[in-house]
């Protein structure tokens, strides 16, 4: 057993740390590191400037122009990338759509949507949850019926994450109301500029828009965006769900956030010392770096095993709860930090250009939204207590 | 053992209950510009309860502790925004404890009607919100002061017309005075807090004052509405807390998912039974804080008051983050009261002091048996 990465590895690291570090703009990794908002600019400028080194998708296979690397290369390039202060990938492309199209859709499909996927020039968004369906995915009830050459998809999606921005949306919707519910779902590809869609914002209680709602009244659809077979989007809905797996436990986000907490905790003074050094305080830190290396490993041993069987497991749920919780409870202690400092919620002040007077610490400005924001994590991908019955049912049987 | 109230106390609760339930509902809340509504503030006042700290002698109800703990509970039912806390029961309470028979009759009247809008101004940067730790200074000069410092997170400060500014004087003793908002050299820079409630940093640059905005010896009276102030927190959290449990177990009953209501999962079932014990204990030791909180034995009030914010500090934090968790998407958003309830319990849980702050004080106490 070793439990070092490889020279060629630990050089890799190294490669996209240098990167990082050279490329990334001082601005975006500054809005990053304290947790303020970032616009859709950020987000492309990133994806621009990661396009032209040929990394703009590290998990796509060569063929479709991707980098070619191994998983755990993938796993090193996301953990330094969310170390170093880069923008998390916008996945609804990238990671969710294109997987899809690269197995299932077609060449057409492959070649119109690809390319600006990689490039950053087309920003998707996804339509699988419905008011009432929640993890029960199987319920959506956006019905698309045939007409000539077309569908005609009414109904609603509902958080749509950054939706906003999005030119185009995967949706799940029904195309056969008479079968078993999995069986009549299909995969159609909806360009977000068609006549009869709303899009409306969903206010979260970090006061953010960052989810929306998305209505279709008769929109047309061509059946050219259907991906793969009618009735058949269930199994591509599916391999999607299981095709992401490297970055659900969020190990570089929690370093990140972790180095975050202990800098606030070394800035602030209790009894004359550090917060760092306070026993209670520095015990609740240790506690959490404790969970996180555990859950490193634990990350690194999946990843391991898929690598020789190529199916991703149970374990993902795993990775998904601890990872979920260790961030959570990260944004718990940097509240715990500031103390009644944490309690300004200035949407102003996180916004792009602001500078007007801060409030209180430095770090302090974004903490309360990032504490709400956060309680997100436990409940969406599958809320947590969904993935404690896959455990309970995949791994114990029960 | 007695955990009743009288029937003038069950008469105060029904009477703020019914007032809130009708004129203060979520919607019109949820319209509240700035934090203030100048209609419920007098609605508040004609109920009486704006008098509820003033004492007897100056025309007030004399209200006890417990009788703040039923108003506070109601308050928090409703999540009410205006500062009833700060001015009719900080406030109030300071003036009516330090003030000269000239003090209370120029402000209390006021205060008791609703005409004036009083609160303490005492906090500031750096101290990690040690109630002892204060550099604001106090300069005396011909006929008065010269005020200099900055206080922080000084809630509804832009809704008030006076501020109750704690100042070291020359010889170190804590002094309070009263700085009418629109005095020459006072600063504001104002916010939202995660809950709603406006606060303000405020800067004191050479601010003059006369003598009589000096209330003396303030030292214990800081204290004492401090505790006060921690004790109706506490039942401002019990009431909230309440309000979540019964919205989540509604929620469970009428949501389904896979075909059956998620309240049928025993996962679920155990974290709400889980929540009730938090409600319990919660409410039980908001009976502590209020009886204790006035209590003449400090070491007895300050283990009570610690204890009690201890438990309800874990309270609010679990029974709020379970109760976000288990309304799902929609548990996060601004449109349900849920995420409202939330963050109004993430603000007590810091304010007088964090559940670490008292676990630590409560441990500091701890003497070999």
């Amino acid at each position: 057993m070793d439990l070092n990465f490889s020279n060629d590895e630990q050089a890799f690291r190294q490669l996209v740390r240098n990167f990082i570090v050279h490329n990334l703009p001082d601005d975006i990794r500054h809005k990053v590191t304290r947790g303020l908002s970032l616009g859709r600019d950020d987000y492309l400028r990133w994806q621009h400037i990661l396009h032209a080194q040929g990394w703009g998708a590290p998990s796509w296979p060569a063929a479709f122009g991707g980098p070619g690397w191994s998983a755990t290369q993938q796993y090193i390039f996301d953990e330094e990338s969310a170390a170093g202060g880069a923008p998390r990938a916008v996945p609804f492309g990238l990671k969710m759509v294109a997987p899809v199209l690269m197995q299932f859709g077609s060449p057409e499909q492959q070649q119109r949507h690809l390319p600006k996927i990689l490039a950053g020039e087309e920003w998707w968004c996804q339509g699988y949850s419905e008011p009432g369906a929640g993890s029960d995915l199987a319920s959506v009830k956006t019905r698309a019926i045939q007409d000539g050459d077309d569908y005609i998809v009414n109904g609603q999606k509902t958080w749509t994450t950054l939706g906003q921005y999005a030119q185009w949306i995967f949706c799940l919707v029904r195309t056969d109301t008479e079968v078993k519910p999995q069986r009549g779902i299909s995969f159609l590809l909806i360009d977000m500029a068609s006549p009869g869609i709303t899009v409306r914002p969903i206010i979260t209680m970090d006061g953010a828009h960052e989810v929306n709602e998305v209505w279709f009244d008769n929109v047309r659809v061509p059946v050219s965006n259907l991906v793969g077979t009618e009735n058949q989007g269930w199994t591509y809905a599916k391999f999607l769900l299981g095709h992401e797996r490297t970055n659900i436990a969020g190990i570089g986000i929690g370093k990140r956030e972790l180095a975050r907490l202990k800098r606030v905790a070394a800035q602030q003074i209790k009894h004359g010392k550090p917060l760092l050094q306070d026993p209670l305080f520095a015990a609740r830190i240790a506690q959490i770096e404790i969970d996180l290396m555990a859950l490193e490993i634990t990350n690194l041993r999946v990843l391991a095993a898929e690598a020789e069987r190529r199916t991703p497991g149970p374990e993902a749920s795993i990775l998904k709860i601890k990872g979920t919780e260790i961030q959570q409870a990260i944004t718990e202690l940097l509240v715990q930090a500031v103390g009644p400092y944490a309690l300004p919620l200035r949407r102003d002040a996180m916004a792009e250009g602001y500078d007007g007077e801060q409030v209180g610490p430095d770090d302090a400005t974004a903490l309360a939204a990032g504490y709400l924001n956060m309680r997100k994590l436990s409940i969406y991908g599958g809320s947590n207590e969904i993935q404690k019955n896959i455990i309970a049912q995949m791994i114990l049987g029960l | 053992m007695d955990f009743t109230f009288h029937d003038e106390q069950n008469m105060l609760l029904e009477t703020t209950r019914r007032y809130l339930g009708k004129d203060y509902d979520f919607a019109k809340r949820q319209q509240i510009i700035d934090g203030f509504s100048a209609t419920a503030w007098q609605g508040f006042a004609d109920l009486g309860l704006l008098a509820l700290q003033v004492p007897e002698a100056d025309d007030g109800l004399g209200g006890t502790p417990v009788d703040t703990l039923l108003v506070m509970t109601a308050m928090g039912e409703a999540l009410v925004l205006e500062p009833y806390l700060a001015s009719a029961v900080m406030a109030t309470t300071l003036i009516a404890q330090l003030g000269t028979a000239q003090q209370r009759a120029a402000l209390l009247p006021a205060l008791l009607d609703g005409s004036l809008i009083a609160v303490p101004a005492h906090d500031e940067a750096g101290t990690r919100f040690d109630w002892t730790q204060i550099a604001t200074r106090a300069t005396p000069m011909a006929d008065g002061f010269v005020l200099n410092g900055q206080k922080c997170l000084v809630a509804h400060a832009s809704s008030a017309q006076l501020l109750l500014v704690s100042a070291l004087l020359p010889d170190d003793r804590i002094a309070v005075f009263g700085v009418p908002c629109t005095t020459a050299g006072v600063r504001l820079v104002s916010y939202q807090t995660v809950d709603g409630v406006p606060a303000s940093e405020v800067y004191l640059d050479q601010v003059v004052v006369t003598s009589d905005a000096l209330f003396d010896h303030a030292g214990t009276a800081l204290a004492d509405m401090r505790d006060r102030a921690l004790a109706a927190v506490c039942a401002e959290a019990v009431g909230i807390l309440d309000k979540l449990l019964a919205a989540t177990v509604s929620y469970a009953r009428d949501r389904q998912q896979f075909g059956v209501v998620i309240g049928k999962f025993q996962a679920l079932q155990h974290r709400m039974a889980d929540m009730v014990l938090h409600c319990e204990q919660a409410r039980s030791m908001s009976f502590l804080a209020a009886v204790r909180c006035t209590d003449a034995d400090l070491a007895q009030r300050a283990a009570a008051l610690s204890a009690a914010k201890v438990v309800i500090g874990q309270a609010c934090r679990f029974v709020g983050q379970q109760a976000v968790q288990l309304h799902g998407g929609m548990g996060v958003t601004d449109e349900l009261i849920v995420s409202h309830y939330f963050k109004r319990l993430m603000a007590i849980e810091l304010q007088f002091g964090s559940t670490d702050q008292h676990l630590e004080a409560f441990a500091a106490q701890l003497k070999a048996a």
